[in-house]
Parts: structure tokens; C-alpha cells; sequence
């Protein structure tokens, strides 16, 4: 019989423990995110209802919805998406399509990075310092630009990974017929990688509205009485709303902190899936 | 020069016309990434430049003394020492608890498990980096803090070990996903040579891919620290908010129930009381120049790291 040699044994025991230590740290990181979950469903399932979604908060937001936050929410990120978009898209077809591989390229794609790792509490900053002087006070419109500056530099960085997805051989294709750049482009190149972009921007959408720092002092108010009249109007939002309940006065009820906190939570991760499911639909069609 | 078919009953004219508007707005778009960090930098520093340029203001006051008292106005200092120190606490127990896991995790991901395992991590993964940071403050604020005092025996729930261990889960995300790129990014050839060499799979881990993925694993770790840094909302709920020194000269050197304060969090909770255009406000802004200035750095020797990597290879 083949007898182990020692060193051999040796080498095996450290696999054993390797992987064993590995699968408890897999097992670490998924125990606090399911008792995270079963944690705040639990604790807020008894504030959900429709008048909880469906209503103004009452009572110093002791008591009743949380509707205007939800709206307030609803607006602020359409309407950064709606700035972002457009420029994060046309951004990444220059660093894909037009972009040389030179020191200019090198920048770009740094200041991207860049403006990715901006902490929030400093895009608020420049939000408070820009957006907000320019309309003199803050606003729904101020807010929104604050966090579609936050937003686009992730929208580029998927976008790019979309456009590079596609196929060099179609654009040879395509100018082999004597397209030009920007007609491969608008009838090939966009077309082609529509589904990526498509979840880039949705997942963008789940992030945007858990932002809480950049909205504080740009648009987002404590409380409000009515719905927000116009881009220019002040508004409630969600996650600034969690923040404001979970930490200002002690007397607003545990139930509508955890139930904010789940509708917060829910909707994220509600869009999140739809991201996701659609991400693997698309792929399932893929043609090449 | 490409032709142009008459397709859409324009003239051809017209048609180069508008393609080049569309060239020249990509190109506007394509160069604002670099527009909107020069004029964040721009606008911040204008906004704090009258605290950086007065007379009155002793830099290594600000850097080394710990009395941020910005009330009463007249007698007012501002000294950023422990929330520097506290940012540096807060992300070094986070990344403590962050890199092992999160290399780990990577190896885990990359390597050894089964496609069932690996598609459930990559969720779980997926869903941590989803949860907003005001929710992970919430979490913080009710089940850790609660955890903490009746488990852990801490006299205040919201302090640095709280805050450390939410950040090292929100930085989580993105440390397994730059290192497991760097793993992905070593041949294949590499692991064949030496599997057929007879070693195990741990140490082809430890013996081949760590030394060849070295400056993507630095890259991850480099990035979790800015991602630990530059987060607000989180830190602002879970660490307690208190000017504190969490390090000590006896072992064990960090007092981890020590509630502290950092950057980011002071910036959050004192902006909306400072007037306008005041001495308090333009501090503010300087420690906002300062948080940006960190992760600058950061983000330039990660991608410095990274390109390493790319030089090596061609």
C-alpha cells in the first residue's frame, strides 16, 4: 500500500483547517445579515399596513404614515436619475468609443474613481455650497443634482462595463459598410448593450434612495405638512425621515422606526432584485 | 471620411451637422467627471478659505489638540485631533475585522467552494453592499447597541467596537469584490504548474496566488479604507458622538467601548447649526478639504497599485 509520508499528511491537515476556517468565515458574514433582516422584520411587521404607506404622519410623527417621506423619496431620485443618466451614458460611450489609450484617458478615468470615493458627507458639502446658494435655500432640485453628481460616476463605470461587452467584430461590421462612429453607435453599440445599462441604472436607483447625507441639508426636511408644490419646494424623504425618528426625541414610538426603516429597507431591496432578475433574464437571451 | 446614406430624407449636410453636436456633447460629458472633482474641490476649498488663510488659525492646533468647542463664538477653538483620531480608530477595527474576512471570502469565492456555495455568497454579498448606511446606523443603534450592553458588558452601546464592526460589514462588499478580481486576474497556468507540482489547493493559495495578486489584494484593502473613511450616516449613529481618545498607553493600547467621533460624523451633526459663511461653518468645510484630501490619496495610490499590476503584465 501507498503509506502517506508525513509531510504529505502535514500538507493535508493545513488544507482541512484552511477551508474549514474559510467556511465559518462564510458563515460569519451570512449569520448578521440574516439576523439583521429577521431582526427588523420582526420588530416592524406590526407598523405595516396601507395606512402606514398611504398617510401623513400625525402628532409630531407619533403617530400615522410615512407617505410624504416615500413621495419625497420617489421624486428626489427620478429626478437625479433623469440629470445623470444622459451624462453618465454619453461618458461612457467617450471613454469606450471616442477615448484613446493615452495620459488624458488615464485622468478621466482617475477622476471617475475619484469622484466615485467622495465621501457623502462631502458631496453635501459641495451641494450645500453650490446648488443651494445658487437657489437660495435648499430644495428638491438641489438635492437631486447633489445626489446625481454622487450617482454618476457608478452609472459610468456600468455603462462602460456594458459597451465593453459588446463585440469589437460588429463595429468592424458596421464600419465596414460605411456607418459612421456615432451611426455604429446610436444602431449597434447602444442597442447591443441596452440590457446592461438598463441594470446599471436600476441598481443606481436602490442606492440613490437610501442616501441619507447628501439630501440633509440640500432638500430634505424634518417634517412638512404638505407634499412639495415644485422642483423649488423643500420635501420629506425616506431615509432622512428613518434618521430624524430613530435619533431626534425618544417619545416617537419603536413601531414607526422599524416600520420606516423596513419600508426603507424593503424598497431597496425590492428594486435590488429587480435589477438582479433582470440582469440574469437578459443574459439568458444573450445572442453572442 | 465614413459615407453617409441619405436614409432619413435629410441632407447629408444636415446629418454630419448633427453628428457632430453629438460628438462634441459626448466629449463635454465624457471630460465631467473631471469638471465635477475639480469644482468640489474648488467649491469646498472657497468655502473653508477663510478659515485656511486667517491669521488666527494654528495649524498644528487644528491637527493636534483635541478642543473643538465651537460655541461659545467668541472664545471658540477648533482642534480636529480626536476626530482624526477617531476616524483612524474606527476604520482600523473595522478593517481588523474587514481584511481577514474579506480576503478570506474572496479565496473562498475564487477558489474552493462549489458553484451552489459561491452563487449564495456572491447574494449575500450583494444584499450587505445593498443595505443603506442610514439603515446599518439603525441596526447599530437598536440590536448592536442592545448587544453590546447586556453580551459585552459595555457601559454605552454606541461606541467605537459598534461602530467598527457595522463599517467592517458595509466595506465588506467591495473588498471581496476588487480581490476576488485580483485572483481572477492570475493565470490559470499558474495554478496548474503548481497543482501538478502535487500542492494542495491551500497552498497554491498562500504560496502562488497571494505573492501574484499581492497589489489587487492592496488595491481592495486600500479601497475598503476609503469606503470606511468617507462613510457618514453609519458612524454618526453607532459610535456614540463623544470627542474621545479611544487609545491608551496600557495594553490592551484601543479602548474599544469607548464611544468616539470622527470626521464624517462631526461634519453631519454640527452643519446645520452653523451659520452661513461663519468661522464654525468654514471649519467645517476645512475638515470636509481634509476628508477629501484622505481619500484622494487613497484612491491615487490604489490605482497607482493597481497599474503596477497591469505593467507587469504587458
Amino acid at each position: 500500500m501507498f503509506q502517506e509520508t508525513p509531510l504529505i499528511q502535514k500538507k493535508n491537515r493545513q488544507q482541512t483547517i484552511a477551508r474549514t476556517i474559510f467556511m465559518i468565515m462564510a458563515v460569519l458574514a451570512i449569520i448578521p445579515l440574516i439576523t439583521i433582516f429577521i431582526y427588523l422584520f420582526y420588530k416592524g411587521s406590526p407598523a405595516l399596513s396601507w395606512e402606514f404607506v398611504s398617510e401623513f404622519p400625525r402628532r409630531r410623527m407619533t403617530e400615522g404614515g410615512i407617505f410624504p417621506a416615500i413621495l419625497g423619496t420617489f421624486y428626489m431620485v427620478a429626478l437625479s436619475l433623469i440629470i445623470a443618466t444622459p451624462i453618465g451614458v454619453l461618458a461612457a460611450v467617450y471613454l469606450n468609443e471616442y477615448a484613446g489609450n493615452n495620459w488624458f484617458t488615464r485622468i478621466v478615468n482617475l477622476a471617475v474613481v475619484n469622484l466615485a470615493g467622495v465621501p457623502s458627507i462631502v458631496h453635501a458639502l459641495f451641494g450645500l455650497g453650490t446648488f443651494v446658494m445658487f437657489m437660495n435655500g435648499p430644495c428638491l432640485l438641489a438635492a437631486s443634482l447633489t445626489l446625481a453628481i454622487m450617482t454618476l460616476p457608478v452609472i459610468i463605470a456600468s455603462t462602460k462595463q456594458a459597451l465593453e461587452a459588446v463585440p469589437m467584430s460588429f463595429r468592424e461590421a458596421s464600419w465596414n459598410l460605411g456607418a459612421s462612429k456615432w451611426q455604429t453607435i446610436r444602431t449597434l453599440v447602444l442597442p447591443n448593450s441596452f440590457s446592461g445599462i438598463l441594470t446599471g441604472i436600476i441598481l443606481q436607483v436602490s442606492r440613490a434612495a437610501g442616501e441619507t447625507a447628501p439630501i440633509m441639508f440640500t432638500g430634505a426636511l424634518y417634517f412638512r405638512k404638505q407634499l412639495p408644490d415644485s422642483i423649488f419646494d423643500q420635501s420629506m424623504a425616506l431615509s432622512m425621515h428613518l434618521y430624524t425618528v430613530a435619533t431626534q426625541g425618544s417619545q416617537i414610538p419603536e413601531k414607526i422606526q422599524f416600520g420606516t426603516a423596513i419600508v426603507l429597507l424593503g424598497l431597496v431591496l425590492i428594486i435590488n432584485a429587480a435589477s438582479i432578475s433582470l440582469r440574469v433574464y437578459f443574459r439568458s437571451r444573450k445572442k453572442w | 471620411m465614413p459615407l453617409i446614406p441619405k436614409t432619413d430624407g435629410g441632407s447629408i449636410h444636415w446629418t454630419l451637422l448633427r453628428e457632430k453636436i453629438i460628438e462634441i456633447l459626448i466629449y463635454i460629458s465624457g471630460f465631467s467627471a473631471i469638471i465635477f472633482v475639480f469644482s468640489i474641490f474648488a467649491f469646498i476649498f472657497k468655502e473653508a478659505s477663510g478659515f485656511v488663510f486667517s491669521h488666527e488659525t494654528d495649524w498644528s492646533f487644528f491637527f493636534f489638540n483635541a478642543a473643538w468647542q465651537p460655541l461659545p463664538e467668541e472664545s471658540a477653538t477648533y482642534g480636529a485631533f480626536s476626530m482624526i483620531i477617531g476616524t483612524i480608530s474606527v476604520t482600523l477595527v473595522a478593517m481588523l475585522i474587514a481584511v481577514p474576512f474579506g480576503l478570506g471570502l474572496a479565496v473562498l469565492v475564487s477558489e474552493f467552494c462549489s458553484p451552489k456555495i459561491k452563487e449564495t455568497l456572491k447574494i449575500v454579498i450583494e444584499l450587505l453592499a445593498a443595505i443603506p448606511s442610514v439603515v446599518w446606523g439603525f441596526v447599530g443603534l437598536k440590536l448592536m447597541n442592545y448587544v453590546l450592553v447586556n453580551f459585552f458588558g459595555a457601559q454605552v452601546g454606541s461606541n467605537l467596537f459598534n461602530g467598527g464592526i457595522v463599517l467592517a460589514l458595509m466595506s465588506l462588499p467591495i473588498i471581496v469584490s476588487i480581490a476576488e478580481d485580483a485572483f481572477k486576474a492570475v493565470p490559470d497556468s499558474y495554478r496548474e504548474a503548481a497543482e501538478a507540482l502535487g500542492a494542495t489547493k491551500w497552498q497554491v493559495v498562500y504560496k502562488v496566488l497571494f505573492p501574484a495578486a499581492k497589489n489587487g489584494l492592496l488595491a481592495a484593502v486600500l479601497l475598503g479604507v476609503g469606503r470606511a473613511v468617507g462613510e457618514t450616516m453609519a458612524v454618526l449613529m453607532c459610535t456614540g458622538h463623544n470627542l474621545n481618545n479611544p487609545f491608551s498607553s496600557e495594553f490592551p493600547f484601543l479602548n474599544i467601548f469607548d464611544p468616539i467621533r470622527t470626521l464624517t460624523a462631526s461634519i453631519a451633526a454640527e452643519l446645520g447649526e452653523a451659520p452661513r459663511g461663519s468661522e464654525h461653518w468654514q471649519a467645517l468645510f476645512a475638515l470636509g478639504l481634509l476628508l477629501f484630501a484622505i481619500i484622494f490619496v487613497i484612491n491615487l495610490t490604489a490605482d497607482l497599485v493597481v497599474r503596477g499590476i497591469k505593467q507587469e503584465e504587458s
